[in-house]
């Protein structure tokens, strides 16, 4: 067993010194969770670039015990509706905010549905014990990753969605998490999304920061999508380039189940997105999608994990990329087909634009396949703008730059297209633009609720 | 119009263009032809400013100004404009989008307002009907998943939107079947006026039954090395071009 690297101790410190504050006001089925993730986190360590599904992004220089964590710093004193001001009018959404991983009381919208929960973990958690009971830490692999053991060690708030069997919520559920601070601050951010039989929802996760502290974010999210039920997934993710974030994103589908997940990292510093699903009752459908487009010395690390658990289930993968400057990025794509799992379509595809020559991806399919009934197929491309296309637009009248820009655009436009709510496809597409032409404000990522005071909220 | 002195250019260090000389007035349709590989496809991509050509010798004036100190974009915006041999592919930006941004970065250039959307969708109706076009490629990414004919008549299309002063058409007409062929002539023809000119690049007279060239040339070896009228073309596909080839070969 690899002992544990030097650093990581000052996060077990940490936990050590401050587990009574952590879990006084945490359900006792969370609490009981610390001890087995401190024992794995103690073998795992935050993972460096040894560790092979963290081969292209070391975190051990970031996840230290240096900054100010979240649970004494508590995030925000203030109210809400001073930093943000949403136009109540044209919000067509339940709309959430978490400053710091933590919920903020009071900024629920919308009227939901009977029966259907929305709010914040650390309370939701201790009065809903069966849901917890039944999947906390039981979809997000505690034992095998460090980052995911080391969420469960702090683990403390975080969004609490509950929709019971046969409910729709038709209006999105829009989680707006917004880093803030004058001190550079970790964030260990706890979800749990329960959709029960055919029931149905949107929910959309808009990523922000507000000041230019260093924000170094570990959020881990468990879905459970019970049979025949519905999850479109939006994350928008508009950080500084001071954020380190690392986003582990964990589904479990049972049969006839459907997800739509896609990913859009228009602005970070470094990000990390580990999305796995475990496709585990037959005629399961799954959707994954994600676009980065990155410059200056960003990067961006795509690790997904499709685990095709039963027969008869179908999953699509298509992650794009746009990279400018110096900028890296990372993507990996396994597919596991059980020996069982006949009649599995999977398919794969990663397809990259790389800018200039200092630009870097590493793009690597992992397709373990067990059974012999199956239809798979992964693709990678990384390669230049076509120089054809370009001429062929510029002999047209339009410039250079425009016709750049109309490149790039048709580039990502396929991920964009995957967007099941037509208002959000075209906000998604303009902010797209917006980046492309170098205008994107950081406050644009609150796509929904877009009405946000000037003066009252300042963006980095 | 158009002068061409003495046009030398090359690509990967091999002179294709061997000192070409041609003028081209307002009104007039000149017809280039020649054996494959004499260099037509080469002269329309250096006249457009396709980078791929180094040009080494000689100059091209346009409406009195340096053509060949201009920039791709800015030799459409003066007026000229190319019918691709090969329209190339690209999937995600739309006919529309396509068609409006190059609209309109030409009004700009020329100092005028940009066209509102319902003139603007106005005046692609009008076109549309003009080279006879199926609605339906407009709607489409630009040229993904045309056929061979969709895509010159996707050409022709542009060119009668965007109403250049010189068209360059190059071999708009190999591949082509009668139908599309006619179509391609007749939306030349309608577009013709005394005050633009069109050189057609074909290897074939075929097309020549159908657009009334003033004269024809023949271009062999990078050089142009007969000009006449209309009666030059039918000799061509009589004799085909192996006499050309005798009575010039070094």
């Amino acid at each position: 067993m690899v002992k544990i690297a030097e650093q990581d101790t000052s996060l077990l410190n940490l936990f050590n010194e401050s587990r009574s504050l952590i879990e006084k006001d945490s359900s006792p089925l969370v609490n009981q969770w610390r001890t087995k993730a401190e024992e794995a986190f103690k073998q795992l360590g935050i993972p460096s670039n040894k560790v092979e599904a963290y081969k292209y992004t070391n975190l051990q220089p970031w996840f230290k015990a240096q900054y100010a964590y979240s649970f004494s710093e508590n995030g925000y004193q203030g109210k809400i509706d001073e930093i943000f001001k949403c136009d109540v009018e044209s919000m067509e959404s339940h709309t959430v905010f978490m400053v710091n991983g933590k919920f903020i009381p009071g900024s629920n919208g919308n009227v939901l549905p009977q029966g259907v929960v929305i709010g914040s973990f650390s309370e939701l958690a201790k009065k809903h014990s069966l849901i917890i009971e039944k999947y906390y830490s039981k979809i997000a692999p505690v034992t095998e990753d460090g980052m995911v053991a080391l969420n469960t060690m702090f683990a403390n708030d975080g969004i609490f969605i509950h929709v019971p069997a046969g409910k729709v919520v038709e209006k999105p559920i829009q989680i707006v998490n917004i880093l803030t601070g004058e001190k550079d601050l970790m964030v260990n951010q706890r979800n749990l999304i329960v959709i029960e039989e055919n029931a149905q929802a949107r929910v959309l996760f808009c990523d922000h920061t507000l000041t230019q502290s260093r924000f170094v974010i570990n959020s881990v999210t468990e879905a459970q999508i019970d049979a025949t039920a519905n999850l479109d997934f939006y994350n928008i993710q508009n950080q500084h380039n001071g954020t380190i974030q690392v986003g582990g994103y964990y589904f479990n589908q049972e049969k006839q189940s459907v997800l739509n997940a896609n990913y859009f990292t228009l602005h970070t510093g470094i990000a990390r997105n580990n999305i796995f699903a475990r496709l585990g009752g037959e005629h399961a459908e799954n959707h994954i999608s994600g676009l980065y487009l990155i410059d200056k010395n960003q990067h961006v690390d795509n690790f997904s994990y499709i685990n095709h658990a039963v027969p008869d289930c179908e999953s699509n993968e298509l992650f794009k990329g746009v990279m400018d400057d110096a900028s890296t990025g990372a993507f990996t794509g396994r597919i596991l087909v059980a020996k069982d799992a006949q009649r599995t379509n999977a398919y794969q595809s990663n397809n990259n634009l790389l800018l200039t020559e200092n630009a870097k991806m590493n793009t690597r399919p992992q397709l373990e396949i067990y059974a012999d009934d199956v239809k798979c197929s992964h693709g990678a491309t990384v390669g230049q703008l076509d120089d054809n296309a370009l001429f062929y637009l510029r002999a047209r009248g339009i410039s250079k730059e425009e016709a750049n820009i109309l490149l790039r655009f048709a580039f990502a436009y396929e991920v964009i297209e995957k967007i099941q709510m037509p208002e959000l496809k075209e906000q998604i597409r303009e902010l797209v633009e917006k980046r492309f032409r170098g205008e994107l404000d950081k406050c644009d990522s609150c796509v929904v609720c877009g009405q946000v005071d000037k003066n009252a909220m300042r963006c980095v | 119009m158009l002068k061409i002195k003495d046009l030398h250019a090359k690509i990967d260090g091999k002179e294709i263009l061997r000192g070409i000389n041609l003028e081209v007035k307002a009104g007039e349709i000149h017809a280039i032809m020649g054996p494959n590989g004499s260099g037509k496809s080469t002269l329309a991509a250096v006249l457009t400013g396709n980078e791929a050509f180094e040009v080494n010798e000689g100059e091209v004036e346009f409406n009195g100004e340096d053509l060949l100190d201009m920039a791709p974009e800015d030799r459409a915006r003066e007026g000229l404009f190319l019918s691709f041999q090969y329209p190339v592919e690209i999937p995600g930006v739309s006919m529309t989008n396509f068609m409006r941004t190059a609209l309109n970065e030409q009004k700009k250039h020329k100092g005028e307002e940009p066209l509102s959307a319902s003139d603007f969708l106005k005046l692609m109706r009008d076109r549309k009907k003009l080279v006879d076009i199926d609605s339906d490629l407009t709607n489409r990414s630009v040229n993904e998943g045309f056929s061979g004919g969709e895509k010159k008549k996707n050409e022709i299309f542009q060119m009668a939107m965007l109403d250049p002063k010189l068209a360059i058409l190059d071999e708009t007409d190999s591949g082509l079947d009668i139908d599309a062929l006619r179509i391609v002539a007749n939306g030349v023809n309608k577009l013709k006026r005394s005050d633009n000119a069109t050189i057609l690049i074909t290897h074939y007279q075929r097309l020549l039954d159908y657009i009334e060239p003033d004269y024809v040339h023949v271009l062999y070896k990078g050089r142009i090395v007969k000009s006449a009228g209309k009666e030059l073309a039918r000799e061509l596909e009589e004799k085909g071009y192996d006499w050309i080839k005798k009575e010039f070969e070094e």
